[in-house]
Formats: C-alpha cells, sequence, structure tokens
C-alpha cells in the first residue's frame, strides 16, 4: 500500500515534518501488525512552493509538482500535517490543497494534524483543517493530532494522553480504514475511463 | 499543412517604453498583420473573440471582411468563436455571409470562452458552457445544411419555419474546428462529427497534448469518420527569433516577464521549457516545431502566436518576414518528409466542394 505524508513545515528541520514522521512511522507499524506492507513517501511542500505559486500564475504544473500531486491522488492513506498561522492552516498547505482536483481524495483516508507554538490554537485541527477535507469528501480520521512546542517535551496528564499516545490512536484509526480497502485494487486507465464517459455523451 | 497566425487582440502596454497603443491603433495592427501573413506567403489568419477590455475584437467578421478585401489567398479563420455566448443563428449568418465576400477562403475554430462575467453579460451561464456548446452547434449546423428549419432547445427562442441567409457559399458550410486546452467533451464533440480539433497547446506541456489529440483521434475513428490518422490535427505555437538566440533572449525578456497570462510566474528558461514557446534563433523555432509531430503525429495546421504581450507591431511584422522567409518554407519542406500520402491536408472550402460533388475544385 501507498501512504502519502504531506508536510507543509517551512524550517528544515521543522517541528511539522516531524510529527509528519512520527505518524507515518506509526502508521506503518500499525499496517504492519495487519500484516500489509506500506510504502511510505513524504511530501515536503517546502521544496514545491515556487512550483505551487507557479501553477497558480501558468494554469499547469511543472513536473516536481506533477509528480506530487499525482502521488497525493494515488496514495491509499493520506497524512496532512501544517504549522497553525494565524489561527489556521498555513497559506502552502491550502495552496497546495487548492491545486488538487476536487474529487480525487473522495473516500480517501486522511489523518488530520498540525503543529504550533502553544495549545491554544489546537482546534484549527476541527475548525480549519476537518471542514477542508469535509469538502474535498476525503475519510478523515476521528482522531486528528496537534503538537505544540510543550508536547515534544511532556507526558500526558489525567486528563489526556501525551504526544506519543495520540499518535498511536490516529495512527491505528488510519491503519484501520487503510486496511479495510480493498488491496491491490487496479485504478481504472484514466483514459479507458474518460472513453467510457464520453460514450455516453450524444452530440446529435 | 497549413501555417498561419493567430491573434488574441490583447491591447498591452508595451514593457519597455510603457506605451499603450489606442484600441483603433491595435485594430488596425491586427489588420496589417494579416495582410502581412498572405504577403510572406503564409495560409491562415485567425482572430480571437472578446467581450472584455483590454481585448479589441469583438466583432470577427467585421475585421475578416476587410481583410478578405485586401488579400487574394489568406484562409480567414477565428480563435475563437464563442460558441457559448453567441446566437448560433447569428454566427450562421455572419460566416455564411463572409465565405460569400471572401470567395469561400473562411473557416471557425469554435471555442466556449472562459471569461465568467461573458457568460451573464450575454445572458448565459458559465456552468452550462458545455451543453451550450452542444446545443448550439447542433443547431448552427442545421441552419448551414437545412433551408428550412424548425427547432426548439434548453437555451434559445425556437425557430419554426426559419431559413438562415445567405445560404453557405456553393451549399458548402465553411469548415469547423473545435478549440480545446482541457475539456476531453469537446475533443468528442469534434470527433462525433468529423470536423477539425485544435489543441492550443501554448500554455501547455507536450504531454497534455499527447494525451488530448490522441483521444481525439481515437474517438474519430470510432465514430466513423475514417483511421485515427485521418482527423484533422491543429496546434498552436509560440515563438520569438532573431539571428543569434541571445538576441532574442534578452529582446523577448521583458515581454515575457509582464506577458498578461504567465507573467510573474516561472523564468523564461523554465516556460520554454515545459511549453511550445520557443525564444531563439530561426533553426531552433524549426527544430522545436518539428518535434510538434512527433508529440501529435502528421496534423494538418500550424499556427503561432507572434502579436501579443504588447510588441510593437514594427517588432512582429519583422518576426512575420523571419516566419515567412526562414521558418515555414522548411517547415513545409520537412514536415512532408515521411509524411504518407493518405494524410488529408485540412479541408478547404475548394476540397469540400469537389467532395460534395460540385463545380469542382
Amino acid at each position: 500500500m501507498k501512504l502519502v505524508a504531506v508536510s507543509a513545515g517551512l524550517s528544515t528541520p521543522s517541528s511539522t515534518r516531524l510529527l509528519a514522521d512520527r505518524l507515518a512511522e506509526a502508521a506503518r507499524e500499525e499496517l504492519g501488525n495487519r500484516g500489509r506492507a506500506v510504502d511510505v513517501q513524504v511530501v515536503e511542500l517546502r521544496e514545491l512552493a515556487l512550483a505551487v505559486a507557479h501553477h497558480f500564475v501558468t494554469g499547469f504544473p511543472g513536473p516536481p509538482l506533477a509528480a506530487a500531486v499525482d502521488a497525493v491522488t494515488r496514495a491509499d492513506g493520506l497524512i496532512a500535517v501544517t504549522p497553525v498561522f494565524t489561527a489556521s492552516y498555513s497559506g502552502l498547505f491550502k495552496s497546495f490543497f487548492d491545486l488538487i482536483d476536487p474529487d480525487a481524495l473522495t473516500g480517501k483516508p486522511v489523518l488530520l494534524a498540525a503543529t504550533g507554538g502553544t495549545a491554544r490554537h489546537s482546534l484549527v485541527l476541527d475548525h480549519a483543517l476537518r471542514p477542508l477535507f469535509a469538502y474535498l469528501r476525503a475519510a478523515a480520521v476521528p482522531t486528528a493530532v496537534y503538537a505544540a512546542s510543550e508536547d515534544w517535551g511532556s507526558g500526558g496528564d489525567a486528563y489526556t494522553e501525551g504526544l506519543p499516545g495520540r499518535v498511536r490512536r490516529a495512527a491505528a484509526e488510519l491503519a484501520a480504514l487503510m486496511a479495510a480497502r480493498p488491496a491491490g485494487e487496479a485504478p481504472e486507465d484514466e483514459v479507458t475511463a474518460l472513453e467510457r464517459r464520453l460514450s455516453d455523451l450524444r452530440f446529435d | 499543412m497549413q501555417f498561419g497566425v493567430f491573434s488574441v487582440g490583447d491591447v498591452t502596454p508595451d514593457p519597455t517604453t510603457g506605451r499603450t497603443p489606442s484600441e483603433g491603433e491595435r485594430i488596425k495592427a491586427m489588420i496589417a498583420i494579416a495582410v502581412k501573413a498572405e504577403e510572406v506567403g503564409l495560409d491562415v489568419f485567425a482572430t480571437g473573440e472578446h467581450h472584455n477590455p483590454p481585448f479589441v475584437p469583438s466583432s470577427p467578421t467585421t475585421m475578416l471582411g476587410h481583410i478578405a478585401a485586401r488579400t487574394e489567398k489568406l484562409i480567414l479563420s477565428t480563435a475563437t468563436t464563442l460558441i457559448t455566448t453567441n446566437d448560433p443563428v447569428k454566427i450562421a449568418e455572419d460566416y455564411a455571409m463572409l465565405q460569400h465576400v471572401a470567395d469561400g477562403r473562411v473557416d471557425l475554430m469554435m471555442g466556449r470562452g472562459n471569461t465568467g462575467p461573458v457568460y451573464p453579460w450575454f445572458g448565459q451561464d458559465i456552468r452550462q458552457g458545455i451543453d451550450l456548446a452542444k446545443e448550439n452547434y447542433a443547431l448552427l449546423r442545421r441552419l448551414w445544411r437545412e433551408d428550412v428549419v424548425d427547432w426548439e432547445g434548453r437555451f434559445r427562442t425556437p425557430l419554426q419555419g426559419f431559413t438562415s441567409t445567405p445560404r453557405p457559399l456553393d451549399g458548402v458550410p465553411p469548415f469547423v474546428w473545435h478549440g480545446s486546452i482541457r475539456s476531453p467533451e469537446i475533443a468528442e464533440q469534434a470527433a462525433f462529427y468529423g470536423d477539425g480539433f485544435f489543441h492550443n497547446n501554448i500554455f501547455w506541456p507536450a504531454d497534455h497534448t499527447r494525451r488530448m489529440v490522441q483521444l481525439y483521434r481515437r474517438r474519430y475513428a470510432v465514430h466513423g469518420h475514417g483511421r485515427p490518422e485521418d482527423a484533422i490535427v491543429g496546434l498552436g505555437g509560440q515563438v520569438f527569433m532573431r539571428k543569434n538566440s541571445q538576441d532574442a533572449v534578452r529582446e523577448f525578456r521583458p515581454y515575457f516577464d509582464n506577458a498578461p497570462v504567465y507573467g510573474h510566474g516561472p523564468s523564461l528558461e523554465e516556460f520554454t521549457e515545459q511549453t511550445p514557446l520557443t525564444v531563439g534563433s530561426p533553426q531552433q523555432v524549426i527544430e522545436r516545431t518539428l518535434s510538434f509531430r512527433e508529440t501529435v503525429g502528421d496534423y494538418q495546421r500550424q499556427l503561432f502566436l507572434m502579436d501579443h504581450a504588447g510588441l510593437p507591431l514594427k517588432t512582429v511584422l519583422e518576426q512575420l518576414d523571419i516566419l515567412g522567409e526562414e521558418v515555414v518554407p522548411v517547415l513545409r519542406k520537412e514536415f512532408a518528409v515521411g509524411r504518407p500520402a493518405d494524410v488529408p491536408d485540412a479541408p478547404t472550402h475548394a476540397s469540400l466542394r469537389a467532395a460534395k460533388g460540385g463545380t469542382g475544385a
């Protein structure tokens, strides 16, 4: 199976990428426990920032961006991680998903995650990311993971699990959805699908 | 194979001088470009159709009628005629009239137009774009082919006992191309009717062009018009040339960097790598254009965009000299090499009349 993690972190190294890697690794383990081998690919949006802007201007993606969009579109599962900027996902994160066909993520298992300097922004996951992926008709898993700076150096408390526990829970939910999808289903060749649709058109 | 130029008709400031031509100057410049096209041995001039600034050509048949009077061999065409927002009755009348005025030197390229407000300005809805293109074109075909039409549809007042006048010259409707960049439905429409398909590839990577043209060719055969290689294909191109390629790059770069469509985006180098834009020597343009055949197979019409982004008329006319004298003669010769004899040419009024069994070519 193919799992793609999209990271919109801007610094190198970034805590957003770190969270994406932790989530991907946990999902790989969970899928492994279910006897499913998974191939993980990380898409770093920082490297595609100019290409994303150029696509808006020219209307078509350059080859590296086209490859990233293709990877996301074909993935069996997706992990989407953004830093919180100005009370929402970052502009680069939104711009990348603006370039994906609105139907491409329909029914795709997606794990939502975000990073920020303070835990006070954690509801960004539910008031910004979740509606975006609801619009795209993706199957977002119930647990979304927010990592504030302090989460990297603290455990859980009486009310909530620590970051590793939340990462495991979210990854298990993603793995369950991915594993439930039909394995090895050959996607219908794009052109064949198109021809079938065109045959239904009538012009006279 | 036909070679020509197409103009968007944009009024754009020259970024090197800051000067903006008046609408009148731009219209006269388009006419001068068309006349020059014939003079340097090109086959086709096509004008865009727009209904919003900064574009001037809202009334293509007025302009083409004038050009018809000032030329003798040039085929007059459009790029594109808005099949969505124009009344198909008016298209039928205007272009049949132009056929008579121009002695048959007329064809059209249908397009939908992608300027949102133009649809409501003309009483239509952009979300119905494909359906408008289908219904309006089906009516247009009947108006040209049937003397008396009874018709009812979704988008236009019904017609009862209507005759579109004048009737097409020699009873032969103008040949129609369908232009599209990314809508497979339009490739299907062209294939369904056995019309031409023009892929305006100038802002698109070759792989996309290949898939769209292949689709059209296959569907052309499915609809029983012949083999895939019998389908009628046209492509766009965009070039700027000087004897030395460095001079071409230096001169064109400010126009590229500020161009309305793609300016302020990728670099000239990135854009030339990813799209058909070629800025360099005539030899580079020849090699690049010949490579289009590898993408789409032997094709019938090659149109170049030469006059946009604020290039002054004087420069455009120099470019046409180079195109007509140094580039197109070589392209004609080279494209003919290895081209199977049974690959058709683009239909003309004469060939369509002959095929109809009329008064001979």
